[in-house]
Parts: structure tokens; C-alpha cells; sequence
């Protein structure tokens, strides 16, 4: 189903886990099958110095999770910004078309967690077509339900 | 799949999908390509060989369910015995009501059936189940009527393996004047099954779970019930499904029959046995996880859990390279990206489907099948929990 590449990031996951103190912090739930990607950023001179994921969610959402964090280490935020769910997949050499929504997480939780950042800075966040306000709303219906159990 | 550079062992838990046809069933079926290659309907030599297989093969599937040979039609599987059983019933006794009833956790063949007779204007209740996948024969007496025709309610539970009090369902349709199908695609040859003893009318069953060939399956149908044929043509099966009979396929499903009555008090101990250990096992091995399904009323090769904060597919990837072969109703498997059906119906959250696990067992599986599985599972979960934004600890 999935190509070797998809395959080596999903056995390999690269930059996975929790950074302390992050910068940063983005986390998006995809709407469609209800997976949770949070990502965590260390962000220094307008670099993204280091990053880490934590993904719950398929093979393909696995992989797409460990290619951005790849994709984006050492970028400017400017940059980071600019990476597409599209060139995720692409970079891991396509994915079987039911599992492209899976890519909508990771250059989502990317741009989540750049905008944190800016929020936290105080800068103005830059008008990324409201989709941060769906984000938030995400973020509290996993809170709840990982709080029923 | 994938190449599986870690597997020291193939171990296919996933006879609930499939199973391989035996070699018995096999060398039962080879002249029937070839040789004794003969039209069941035609008057000559080679005709009366096909008949003579067809009629052997009745006998043989009759044998498994308490029925007469006269009251089995063959199909092309459990998915047209479904729909024919359902549509047939529907569309012959229509003029006597409107009224069906089935339940929310039935297989795909019989929910959309249903859903399609709703749309030409039935009305059907679908009833729901309690939280170990059980439907409530009190629920069926609830919702019956005068204008009932059908009940049809599964006997094993695809899924989660749960048995259903079809029995009683069957005494209260009887009552009550509608007929009365079950689905018993997962059950036959696993438990016993008498149809008069069971109160049932129809009852459906398919050849590839039980060791014989794809594509082959049996509408059982009371004497006297008639049914509108779903596909029309010649005469064949008492005039309720035209088509060339499928005599390879038909013969081999008759002989697995056979073996599968020979073998049932055995083979179904020995399996519940391999299905206990391995509950057991997964139970005690692995924190947060949870049996889906019932604990006893269980059809003897079924195992499923769920593993708490994880998602299926990537379960399935991790085992898939160790050697084993199991399935999910996570929303990442189905294809619709729906979780499953039959767990949403049970109460599980939405989180608690997504981390499902089916084992199901079958002739090959032996102890050292699930002393490896015991093996491999516990830190393919650790590795992939490290991973997981959810968790007892989470940081969420
Ligand atoms: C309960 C149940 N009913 C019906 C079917 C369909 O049978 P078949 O594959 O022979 O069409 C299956 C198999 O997936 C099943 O598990
Ligand atoms: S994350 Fe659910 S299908 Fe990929």
C-alpha cells in the first residue's frame, strides 16, 4: 500500500517527541478521521532550531509527521510558512490517494506552531484564513475526550 | 504489503477475512474444472455428474445446519444469501406489511440491504446493542408488529464475536407471524447450529470462512417460504436463483461442510482454548487495553481489544512486518475513513475504535502462534505510545 519511503518513516520515525520549554507548540486534529498531530518547536533567530512530533493516526499520518519535521528543521519561520501539505506527500513520494488527507496535518501543525510562536511574541499573527481559529476548537474536543477516559 | 525483514514466524490471524481452502476441499473440487466439466441442467452423462456432485454437496451443507437438502439454495457467497434472504422476503410478502426489523450491528450485506429497502419505502428499525455487542431479545419483542415481516439478526458477530440470543428472537418473530433470517457466515462450523432448534427461517452462509473456496455460499430456507428471486433466468435452485450452478466451487464448500461438522466440538474447544490464552495475555500484558465484545458469549476463534491512545493501521504496519496478519476498525483502515459501525453501536468512543484489534483464529494457529504474538505486541505498543500525543500521562 504505502511506498518504501513512506514505509522507512513510518519504522523511522525522525524528531519524534516533546521538546521542554518549546517555543512554540501547534497541535491539529484532522477532521475527517479524528487523528491528533501536536508538534513542538524550538525557534532561534528566526530559525526553527529544532522541532519534535507527536502523532496519533495512521501509517501515512505517522510518516507525513516525521517528513515535515525533516522538511522544516532549519528553515526560517518565513520558509517553514511556505512548506505544503503538498510537498510533504510529494517529498515521500506520493501517498495512495485515500491517505492524502493524512498529509493536511503536518505542514498544519507546522504552521500551528509558528503561529503560537508568534503569539507568544507579541507580533501580529499573520492572516493565514482563519484556520487557527479551527485548530483551537480541535485542540479542546480531543482535551475533553482524552479527559473522559 | 511490506517486505518483512523481522518475521521469524507467518501467522495469519485473520480467518474471519479469509481462510485458505484446504487441501481436502481442494482435491474434492480439481475434477470438477476439467474433467467432470458437465452442466448440472443438461439431460446427458455429464450432466447427471454435475447434478449427482450438486446433490451430494446439499446433502453435505444440510448436514452442518440440521436441514433438509431440499431447503438449501446455493449462491455466489454470504453477501447475495443476504441479500436474497432479505429482498426476496421483502419484496414476496409485501403485500402482508411493511415493517422490518434488523439491527445496527449487522455486516455491511445485510445494514445496506436494509438501507436500500428503507429507501423504496419499507420502514425498517434498526435496534441497537448493549455495550458488549448484545441485542436484546425484549428490544425485538418492543419493536415488533402486525405489520412485521422480517427479522433478520446475525448469529456471530463478524467483529467482535459476540453470539446473539437469536433462539429467543426467533421464538418471538415466530410468535408473532414474521420470518425470521440470521446471518450466520461467522458461526457455522465454529458452533453448533440446528435451524429448528434455532427458530429460524433463513439463515446464510458462505464457503471462504470455513476452508472452502470463495465466492460460493448457501441461503438456507424453510419448507414452504417462498422468496421473489433477486436474480432471474432459468430454473435453477427451485426457481429462486437462475445461473449455471458453480459445481467446482459448490462441491468444495459441500465438503468443508463435512469436515467443518467432523471437526466442530474439537476444533472449537482447541480454539477457545487459543482464544482465552490469548485474551488473557493481551490483557495482562499490555496496559490500556480493553476486550471488545463478550467476554463468554463468544465465538471460539474471535479476539478483539482495543489499545488504548493508538490508532489500528499503525498496529496492523508493526505486525504485518513481524509475520502477523490481523485487522482494525479504525477509520484509517475502512476505506470510508467511518470507524466501524458495530463498535460506534457498542458505546466505544471514537478514540477506543481507532486503537481496535481483531485477532481471529482458525485450523492453523497453534500455542506458539500466540506465545509470539505475546511476544511482539507489547513493545510495538510501547514504541508507537511514545508516539502518541494521548496517553494516561499526556501532556493534553
Ligand atoms: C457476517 C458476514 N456476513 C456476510 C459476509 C459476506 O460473505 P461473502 O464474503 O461470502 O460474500 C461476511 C464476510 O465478510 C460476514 O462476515
Ligand atoms: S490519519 Fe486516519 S487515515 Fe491517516
Amino acid at each position: 500500500m504505502y511506498n518504501d519511503k513512506v514505509m522507512d518513516h513510518f519504522f523511522n520515525p525522525r524528531n519524534v517527541g516533546e521538546l521542554e520549554n518549546p517555543d512554540g507548540v501547534g497541535q491539529v486534529g484532522n477532521p475527517v478521521c479524528g487523528d491528533t498531530m501536536r508538534i513542538t518547536l524550538k525557534i532561534k533567530d528566526n530559525r526553527i532550531e529544532d522541532i519534535k512530533f507527536r502523532t496519533f493516526g495512521c501509517g501515512a499520518a505517522i510518516a507525513t509527521s516525521s517528513m515535515v519535521t525533516e522538511l522544516v528543521k532549519g528553515l526560517t519561520l518565513e520558509e517553514a510558512l511556505e512548506v505544503s501539505n503538498k510537498q510533504v506527500a510529494e517529498s515521500l513520494g506520493g501517498l495512495p490517494p485515500q491517505k492524502l488527507h493524512c498529509s493536511n496535518l503536518a505542514a498544519e501543525a507546522v504552521h500551528a506552531a509558528i503561529q503560537d510562536y508568534y503569539k507568544k511574541q507579541g507580533l501580529v499573527v499573520s492572516d493565514d484564513n482563519g484556520s487557527s481559529h479551527d485548530h483551537s476548537t480541535h485542540d479542546h474536543s480531543v482535551d475533553d475526550e482524552s479527559s473522559e477516559e | 504489503m511490506s517486505s518483512q525483514p523481522n518475521a521469524q514466524r507467518q501467522v495469519y490471524l485473520d480467518h474471519s477475512a479469509t481462510t485458505p481452502v484446504r487441501p481436502e476441499v481442494l482435491a474434492a473440487m480439481l475434477p470438477y474444472f476439467a474433467g467432470k466439466f458437465g452442466n448440472a441442467s443438461s439431460i446427458h452423462r455429464w450432466g447427471y455428474e454435475a447434478r449427482e456432485a450438486i446433490n451430494d454437496a446439499r446433502e453435505k451443507v444440510a448436514s452442518l445446519i440440521g436441514a433438509s437438502p431440499s431447503e438449501i439454495l446455493f449462491t455466489s457467497g454470504g453477501t447475495e444469501a443476504d441479500n436474497l434472504a432479505i429482498r426476496g422476503v421483502a419484496h414476496a410478502r409485501r403485500s402482508r406489511g411493511n415493517h422490518l426489523i434488523t439491527s445496527q450491528i449487522e455486516h455491511h450485506a445485510v445494514l445496506h440491504t436494509f438501507e436500500v429497502l428503507q429507501k423504496e419505502g419499507f420502514e425498517v428499525t434498526f435496534l441497537p446493542c448493549d455495550k458488549y455487542g448484545l441485542i436484546d431479545p425484549d428490544d425485538v419483542r418492543k419493536a415488533i408488529r402486525k405489520d412485521t415481516i422480517l427479522v433478520s439478526i446475525m448469529h456471530g458477530q463478524n467483529e467482535v464475536g459476540t453470539v446473539e440470543p437469536i433462539k429467543e428472537i426467533g421464538e418471538i418473530a415466530r410468535e408473532h407471524g414474521a420470518l425470521f433470517h440470521s446471518d450466520a457466515v461467522q458461526s457455522a462450523g465454529k458452533i453448533p447450529i440446528d435451524v429448528k432448534e434455532l427458530n429460524v427461517d433463513l439463515l446464510t452462509l458462505s464457503s471462504h470462512k470455513i476452508y472452502g473456496p470463495k465466492g460460493v455460499g448457501a441461503l438456507y430456507v424453510t419448507k414452504g417460504v417462498r422468496l421473489t428471486p433477486q436474480v432471474t433466468g432459468g430454473a435453477h435452485e427451485r426457481r429462486m436463483r437462475a445461473g449455471t450452478e458453480n459445481v467446482p466451487g459448490i462441491v468444495g464448500f459441500g465438503e468443508a461442510c463435512r469436515l467443518a461438522k467432523a471437526e466442530l466440538p474439537e476444533e472449537s474447544a482447541r480454539l477457545t482454548k487459543l482464544r482465552d490464552k490469548l485474551i488473557e495475555g493481551l490483557l495482562n500484558e499490555i496496559p490500556d487495553v480493553v476486550l471488545n465484545g463478550h467476554p463468554v458469549l463468544r465465538l471460539p476463534h474471535n479476539v478483539n481489544v482495543s489499545v488504548k491512545y493508538l490508532e489500528g493501521e499503525s498496529i496492523l504496519l508493526n505486525l504485518d512486518r513481524m509475520g502477523v496478519a490481523a485487522s482494525s476498525g479504525s477509520a484509517c483502515t475502512s476505506g470510508s475513513l467511518e470507524p466501524s459501525h458495530v463498535l460506534l453501536a457498542m458505546g466505544l468512543s471514537h478514540e477506543t475504535t481507532h486503537g481496535s484489534l481483531r485477532f481471529s483464529l482458525g485450523m492453523s494457529n497453534t500455542e506458539e502462534d500466540i506465545n509470539y504474538v505475546l511476544e511482539i505486541l507489547p513493545p510495538i505498543v510501547e514504541k508507537l505510545r511514545a508516539m502518541s500525543p494521548l496517553g494516561p500521562g499526556s501532556v493534553l
